[in-house]
């Protein structure tokens, strides 16, 4: 195994991908000459030329469509959003035609595509730019929505997810861009629908996805010094949600804290502790714990930042709320 | 297209140096006419309660349909709005699958998951049937995309209305499309209303055909009740993209006789202004004269014709109602390709 950084292991799986199967193509604002506004596609234009490593004007909604009509027609084309901010405005395209495409039509229409990205909360660029979008594609049938925490999960999912024959929503991490880790060589694939226990514990179950999966990793370690064993499961799909996982481990630890970047209401941790509840609730010692983005558009001041978002500090407290050790 | 382009010296009409044979006439006339007839039967369905929801007729523009049809080849891709019964008729599709997907019949053309608005048929290239207006132009570029991706010179036919030109989703395509030389066909069919609102009530530059210009996308302007002027104009835009010159735009001049779905009664225009359109200038009319002037077919011939398809449209409907709906399992069919059966929400389950 190799150690690379989880942007390196984004770009692995695409090429990967589209040396095995022509089909294929990168398409999005700076994703050639300019090799990516967060390199992810660094060095693609060199390898697979023009014709499929694609600059477009800024134009979401325009080249979402496209992509659509060219996954309609037999491509595969896998869309870059500079972030997913910016897919906001190419919701339709996502949610009314992608998402729909195979049931409006009888069938006669598949639409497997990937549309990928940076998103969540990102450094310092205020409320436009840093908020979390996955529990709205999440709603809906007919998306699949994935989400890496580390190098070799992002290598891992994003190839499988090519691989989808339905169209998948890939929220990546703009801070996790540069984090490093084992990734393993050649081709490799995890299939989508399968959570991961990150570390191993008895006493509570946290339950985080994306970059809250590395939080609630080191609230483990805190929470390890305050003589609390935790396990972390890290969904890595969030739909459709591999929630056995989940259970079980609620079933050994009987407590449960679920962490998200995103707002509260409605959110993903919303879904989780609803299905925990639905289905674990006899083995429940306490009540499921919620730590997520406080209910504020992101501000830029750091301080401010800084409060608006979970901390490891907060998963902690949670933790031991539900373990009755507050 | 040159196959359907006979030689001279046998029976036809020639129009702008371009040869129709009697044959030809007659096929484009009768489909024009089933159109038609078809649609004045949806309507008596709707009325009937037997058709739900929305559902928009395509009443006297029937020659943009054949017209476009007769140009393209049947390998071209088409897509279009929810105003599609026409189009797919001409296009080929079984018209009791038309009809049963209107009905919400298990042999419905999708299914009948999709109703008037959304009716697909892959098998002769025909991608929609989308409600959301302006939706299917990005689309459209897309397949071109994949025609050009694969070298397989088959041209997009992408078709939206005078309303849907407004979307800001057709400037992103329109410069993609010049941009990278898609092989596409914006047609716009322009029946003067989008709605209630008139052309000139939403838009500054009324000539929709110059819409591109600052693309690059070159426009030309078809009078669409003329069904062979449709033919001629929609074979020169199909070259000119298929030749790898880029897009084009297509303004059919056109007019809807019924309002805009089912439930307007169009009070916002006149009914002088409906009758000049209707009786002065109905494409089925001025085929069928131009015909009876050439000497290729005669009124009494005609009348028998439309007795004919009246009755084969009775005849379509009645297989169309006589199917069961869907099965209630259907429900739950054609949402996921790769169904993942181990994760929640679990496929084909409520909770
Ligand atoms: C995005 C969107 N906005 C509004 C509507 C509601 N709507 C349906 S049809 C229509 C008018 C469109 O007119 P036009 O494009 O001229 O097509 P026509 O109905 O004349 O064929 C409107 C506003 C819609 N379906 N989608
Ligand atoms: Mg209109």
């Amino acid at each position: 195994m190799a150690k690379i950084t989880y942007r390196e292991a984004l770009n692995q799986a695409m090429c990967q991908e589209m040396e095995r199967d022509d089909r294929v193509f990168l398409m999005g604002e700076e994703v050639a000459e300019y090799n990516g506004a967060y390199k992810v596609s660094q060095g693609m234009l060199d390898k697979f030329g023009p014709k499929r490593v694609i600059d477009t004007p800024i134009t979401e909604l325009g080249f979402s469509g496209l992509g659509v009509g060219a996954a309609m027609a037999g491509l595969r084309p896998v869309i870059e959003f500079m972030t997913w901010n910016f897919a906001i405005l190419a919701a339709d395209q996502i949610v009314n035609a992608a998402a729909k495409m195979k049931y409006m039509t009888g069938g006669q229409y598949d639409c497997p595509m990937v549309f990928r990205g940076a998103g969540g909360a990102a450094a310092r660029v205020s409320s436009q730019h840093s908020q979390a979008f996955e529990n709205w594609y999440a709603n809906i049938p007919g998306l699949k929505v994935v989400m890496p925490s580390n190098p070799a999960d992002a290598k891992g999912l994003l190839a499988a997810s090519i691989r989808d024959n339905d169209t998948v929503i890939f929220i990546e991490n703009e801070i996790n861009y540069g984090d490093i880790g084992e990734v393993p060589e050649g081709e490799y694939i995890i299939p989508l629908g399968k959570a991961d226990i990150k570390r191993v514990g008895s006493d509570v179950t946290l339950v985080a996805h994306s970059r809250m999966t590395g939080y609630a990793l080191m609230a483990a370690d805190e929470l390890a010094k305050q003589g609390i064993d935790a396990e972390v499961v890290d969904p890595r799909t969030i739909r459709p949600l591999d929630e056995a996982t989940i259970l079980a481990s609620v079933a050994k630890t009987n407590r449960a804290v679920v962490i998200e970047e995103g707002w509260r209401f409605a959110g993903i941790g919303a879904e989780i502790s609803a299905r925990i509840m639905e289905k674990g609730f006899d083995d429940l010692d306490a009540p499921v714990a919620r730590v997520t983005g406080k209910d504020v558009p992101m501000p830029y001041a750091a301080n401010l930042e800084n409060y608006a978002l979970p901390s490891v500090a907060e998963i902690v407290e949670a933790a031991r709320v539900v373990c009755n050790r507050a | 297209m040159t196959t359907k382009n006979q030689q001279e010296n046998q029976a036809g009409i020639t129009q702008e140096g371009r040869f129709y044979s009697a044959e030809r006439l007659h096929a484009m006339h009768d489909m024009m006419l089933f159109v038609r007839r078809f649609e004045e039967k949806a309507g008596q369905m709707y009325g009937l309660k037997k058709i739900g929801g929305f559902c928009h007729l395509c009443n006297g523009q029937e020659a943009v349909c054949i017209g476009m049809e007769e140009a393209s080849e049947p390998t071209d891709y088409m897509m279009t709005s929810y105003r599609d019964h026409g189009h797919i008729l001409a296009r080929g599709s079984d018209p009791t699958a038309i009809m049963a997907e209107l009905l919400g019949r298990a042999g419905g053309i999708v299914g009948g998951k999709g109703g008037s608005m959304h009716m697909f048929d892959k098998e002769k290239n025909f991608a929609g049937g989308n409600g959301i207006v302006g939706e299917q132009v990005p689309i459209g570029i897309g397949f071109a995309f994949a025609s050009q991706y694969r070298d397989d010179k088959r041209v997009s036919i992408t078709i939206m209305g005078d309303g849907g030109v407004n979307q800001g989703a057709v400037y992103e395509s329109f410069n993609m499309a010049a941009l990278w030389k898609l092989p596409v066909v914006f047609v716009i069919e322009n029946n003067q209303y989008a709605m209630g609102t008139s052309l000139s009530r939403a838009s500054a530059e009324t000539h929709l055909y110059k819409r591109g210009i600052s693309f690059k996308v070159p426009g030309i302007q078809v009078d669409g009740m003329d069904v062979l002027e449709v033919e001629r104009k929609m074979t020169e835009a199909l070259e000119h993209a298929r030749s790898g010159q880029g897009p084009i735009i297509v303004e059919m001049m056109t007019y809807r006789y019924r309002g805009h779905s089912m439930s307007d009664p169009a009070t916002y225009r006149t009914r002088d202004e409906v009758d000049e359109w209707r009786s002065g200038r109905d494409p089925i009319v001025r085929l069928q004269k131009q015909m009876i002037e050439a000497g290729l077919a005669t009124e009494a011939e005609f009348k028998q014709k439309d007795k004919d398809i009246k009755k084969e449209v009775v005849a379509v409907a009645k297989a169309a109602e006589a199917q069961p709906e869907p099965d209630l399992s259907a429900l739950w069919d054609d949402i996921i390709t790769d169904e993942i059966p181990n994760a929640y929400p679990y496929p084909r389950q409520v909770g």
